[in-house]
């Protein structure tokens, strides 16, 4: 094993929690600010992902794709918040579930209705189109590198947001007290589309940011939805620091484990067998480090009390 | 909703006559269809028995408990695999297990089943003891997180059909029956149905039941008498799994095939959807909802290819519109979960 | 020996102490519970009886401190644990199975004290309501706090005061050592207030009470013994008699300029 073959895995992990993050996030602060649980969030990744595509196959501009995924996942975060989700804050989680499973079922099929059941392809932008050297003389794709610029950006943007900005003010109170906030004269259930937007925006933009390494097609949200969730029991429910620290720790865990594991058991079996053994069970590592989480801190690394 | 708030103990006659009728329904339609020659319907009806144990499999965790698992499908997969990783290895007479002793596979149901139960169990019991260390959401997320687990490890373990899945050559035997006849499976499938309703039944007004439904409606109640909670849940979900597991066993029978598509988060969603059309927390609650659930399947799915969207409008409609189910708007008697 | 028994205090919380965040909710408190006695615990709103309860009673972990049930360490062990070696609670909001009848709550009660868990073989093949021990157990409690014609009601369907009720025979099913109720006289009314005040009068001589409770006229018909909390300590502990002419009491609690 290279170190630089380690060092571009390593990369490509970090990309990859980064994405997470920007998946995670979202969930997070919605079950934070609003006590909702929503597996549509998948959705709302897979429609930014063909809004970029659809939109940049059409007009052959990558920021148009970009700008159309944030709109078309925020808008869609919008309708979808004032004609369902603000029906279920008041009520269980099973009917939460069962009801974003049913926007699941509509939102999956009318895609595939619109689009067909093949993949769409989305282009990277020319200009991130080939390698970048870094220092050590490591080549490693410029579209993944801005991936990982870009989420990190966003993620120190949204911290801002909700540490330094009256929006924010009126999310973390939300979190601590709902009752507070509506006493204080906040407009809550406009506050909770904007949460709820905000967070289906982050969705749509990772859904197009990944869009351009991977097919899109409809059913690609909610692996990506599940891994989320893995970030959030690991990272602790309804926090953004947790989030973060989850997705990374997921992101790693599951690249590093598929490079790493084949490699470890080939000193000891026939590469054959050493890659089907390393590799299946490199695909249950992130579920076994949130089993490790769960009984050592179920509440999550940063989580309050369960 | 009115004040009426009903919960699984309390026999209502208008419910029990409703069970009836579903039962005798399930069991008379392939019988009719036996006469007319139509064996497609039979194999709907067979389809509609297993998920209909698997959902009172769930029912045990989620009516009972109140434990909302959307991981549900490991143990129908997990009972799925049971039947074919047995089958195969007796239908290749190449033995399970080498050393120290050798077991070999078998293609006789009545042990796969307990193979299957045995399986399902003690894979709930580990999912459950970590999984019920929390609550409400973080308990959804994570028995969700474990179905995707068994899913991927199902897709990348070559040994038994990885992405492919596994086909035996023959459906297995069980003594006395032709199971290859389509009648004969289903009577063995609603028999097995029957056997576990009873059961099931009985577990509903035992100071278990008692106990576990007091749990979900208030914890610290059980704990003010003396009962420790998490053991209550832990073995409602054993139980629970165990059960969906047998019912994968069956299914994976039916379809002469187990693929890793029984793991997947949508069946484990489609399990909890029947249940709850057809009324959480009912005895024969996941029955009306596998009949309904196979009909629509039949039905909406020959009509329009996306079909699903109308099982997601009529979903999103129960949940927001009627409380309690199915069997809860036809009986007249508000949710269980008031 | 019997009069070392009648010594021992039933229950006995010593230097419990647990902080939030930065708020001591209880610090240093230390209460006992002899056989027979009614010990009350008042103070104002937030001065950290919930807490103290929780303590007690095995919900809430304390920092510090230890808890003695019948002179046993019972501080290590979980709430239904407590509930097993015989300190029956009763919660200020009630905590009853809502969809249940009335007698199904009881019914748990009585198979709490019978079998415990539940998790056994038994427990899920035969029927809780059909066991004649469990039903004549349930009764009798129900009996003794005036529900029995309640029995098949669903709890929801109960008054306010007659959940307080039901709290309270599921307690008696236990047949416990020590009884810690909190707030039992909370929304009953005068009518109300006052048969419970002569229940609980009566039901001292077959276990003592910890009695956390607002209404200051039962607790001083009812309490051998006061304990003021405020702040999270105990300001002073004593007969009724002692309490009332208590002056840091009179100043810190009750209101008056001593």
């Amino acid at each position: 094993m290279s170190p630089i073959l380690f060092i571009e895995q390593l990369l490509n992990g970090l990309q990859f929690g980064i994405m997470l993050f920007l998946m995670a996030s979202g969930l997070t602060l919605v079950f934070g600010v609003m006590g909702l649980i929503n597996l549509a969030h998948g959705s709302l990744f897979m429609i930014g992902a063909f809004a970029a595509a659809a939109v940049a196959g059409w007009s052959g501009s990558f920021l148009l794709g970009l700008a159309a995924a944030l709109a078309a996942a925020a808008a869609a975060g919008v309708i979808i918040e004032t004609v369902v989700i603000r029906r279920l804050y008041n009520r269980d989680h099973l009917d939460q579930v069962l009801a974003t499973f049913a926007l699941i079922l509509i939102l999956s099929e009318g895609t595939r209705w619109l689009f067909g059941s093949f993949p769409l392809y989305l282009e990277r932008p020319s200009w991130l189109a080939g390698p970048v050297t870094l220092p050590g003389g490591i080549e490693y794709s410029s579209y993944r590198l801005a991936l990982i610029v870009v989420g990190l950006a966003i993620a120190a943007g949204l911290f801002f947001l909700v540490t330094h900005t009256r929006l924010g003010d009126r999310i973390r109170a939300g979190e601590s007290d709902r009752e507070m906030i509506a006493a204080l004269g906040v407009d809550i259930s406009k506050l909770y589309t904007i949460v709820f937007a905000l967070g289906a925006a982050l969705a749509g933009l990772a859904g197009a940011l990944v869009g351009a390494i991977q097919s899109v097609q409809v059913g690609m949200g909610e692996p990506v939805l599940i891994l989320a969730f893995v970030v959030i029991v690991i990272g602790g429910i309804g926090s953004i620091k947790g989030a973060l620290i989850g997705a990374l720790l997921v992101g790693l865990t599951d690249t590093l484990g598929r490079f790493l594991l084949p490699i470890l058991f080939g000193t000891v079996m026939d590469p054959a067998s050493a890659t089907a053994v390393g590799s299946a069970l490199a695909s249950m590592a992130i579920y076994m480090l949130m089993a490790l989480v769960l009984l050592i801190r179920p509440q999550g690394l940063f989580g309050g009390a369960p | 909703m009115s004040g009426a708030v009903t919960n699984i103990r309390s026999g209502a006659r208008r419910e029990w006559v409703i069970n009836l009728v579903l039962l005798a329904g399930l069991g008379l339609v392939p019988l009719w269809a036996w006469f007319a020659d139509a064996p497609f319907t039979i194999t709907l009806a067979t389809r509609a028995a297993i998920l209909a144990l698997a959902g009172t499999g769930l029912n045990i965790a989620l009516g009972m408990g109140g434990l909302v698992s959307f991981g549900h499908a490991v143990f129908f997969g997990i009972g799925g695999y049971a039947m074919g990783i047995l089958a195969s290895h007796a239908q290749n007479y190449d033995p399970l297990v080498q050393w120290p002793v050798v077991i070999e596979g078998t293609q006789f149901m009545p042990v796969i089943w307990i193979v299957a139960i045995l399986a399902g169990a003690v894979a709930a019991l580990v999912i459950g003891a970590l999984s019920l260390r929390t609550s409400g959401v973080y308990f959804i997320m994570i028995t969700l997180a474990f179905g995707q687990m068994f899913y991927y490890f199902a897709i990348s373990w070559p040994a038994y059909g990885g992405e492919d899945g596994l086909a035996i050559y023959v459906r297995n035997g069980f003594p006395g029956l032709n199971t290859l006849d389509p009648i004969q499976y289903f009577a063995l499938c609603f028999a097995v149905l029957l056997v576990v309703l009873f059961f099931n039944a009985r577990l509903i007004r035992s100071p278990f039941g008692l106990a576990l439904n007091a749990a979900r409606q208030s914890t610290q109640r059980v704990e003010a008498v003396g009962m420790d909670p998490f053991r209550l849940r832990l073995a409602a979900f054993v139980l629970s799994g165990a059960i969906t597991a047998l019912a994968g066993a069956l299914f994976a029978d039916l379809n002469r095939f187990a693929s890793p598509a029984m793991f997947s988060w949508q069946l484990s969603g489609e399990i909890m959807v029947f249940v709850i059309l057809g009324g959480v927390a009912r005895l024969c609650g996941p029955l009306a909802g596998a009949v309904v659930f196979v009909m629509l399947e039949h039905f909406l799915g020959g009509l329009s290819e996306y079909w699903h969207i109308f099982l997601g409008l009529l979903l999103l409609l129960v949940v927001l519109l009627a409380k309690g189910g199915l069997i809860g708007l036809l009986s007249g008697r508000g949710a269980a979960h008031g | 020996m019997a009069d070392q028994h009648t010594l021992l205090p039933v229950l006995e919380a010593r230097s419990i102490t647990r902080t939030f965040a930065a708020l001591k909710a209880n610090e240093d408190v230390s209460i006992d519970l002899k056989q027979g006695e009614i010990h009350a615990v008042i103070g104002p709103n937030g001065a950290g009886k919930s807490t103290l309860i929780q303590q007690i009673c095995g919900t809430l972990a304390p920092d510090s401190g230890e808890v003695f049930l019948a002179g046993e360490n019972i501080t290590p062990l979980k709430a239904h644990q407590r509930a097993r070696r015989g300190l029956a609670r009763t919660f200020q909001v009630s905590a009853l199975a809502m969809e249940d009848t009335v007698l199904e709550n009881a019914v748990l009660g009585a198979l709490g004290a019978q079998s415990g868990a539940g998790v056994s073989v038994m427990g899920m093949f035969s029927s809780a309501l059909g066991n004649r021990a469990l039903r004549d157990a349930a009764m009798e409690a129900l009996l003794r706090v005036g529900l029995r014609d309640k029995a098949q009601v669903r709890t929801a369907q109960l008054s306010h005061g007659e959940r307080r009720q039901l709290e309270l025979a599921v307690a008696l099913t236990l047949k416990p050592k020590a009884f810690v109720m909190d707030e039992p006289m909370a929304g009953l009314g005068a009518s109300g207030s006052k048969a419970m005040t002569e229940f609980l009068d009566r039901l001292r001589r077959e276990a003592p009470i910890l009695l956390v409770e607002h209404d200051m006229d039962a607790v001083f018909a009812l309490a051998d013994r006061i304990s003021v909390l405020v702040y999270g300590r105990i300001i002073a502990t004593g007969t009724v008699d002692e309490i009332r002419a208590d002056a840091g009491v009179r100043e810190a609690y009750l209101g008056e300029d001593a």
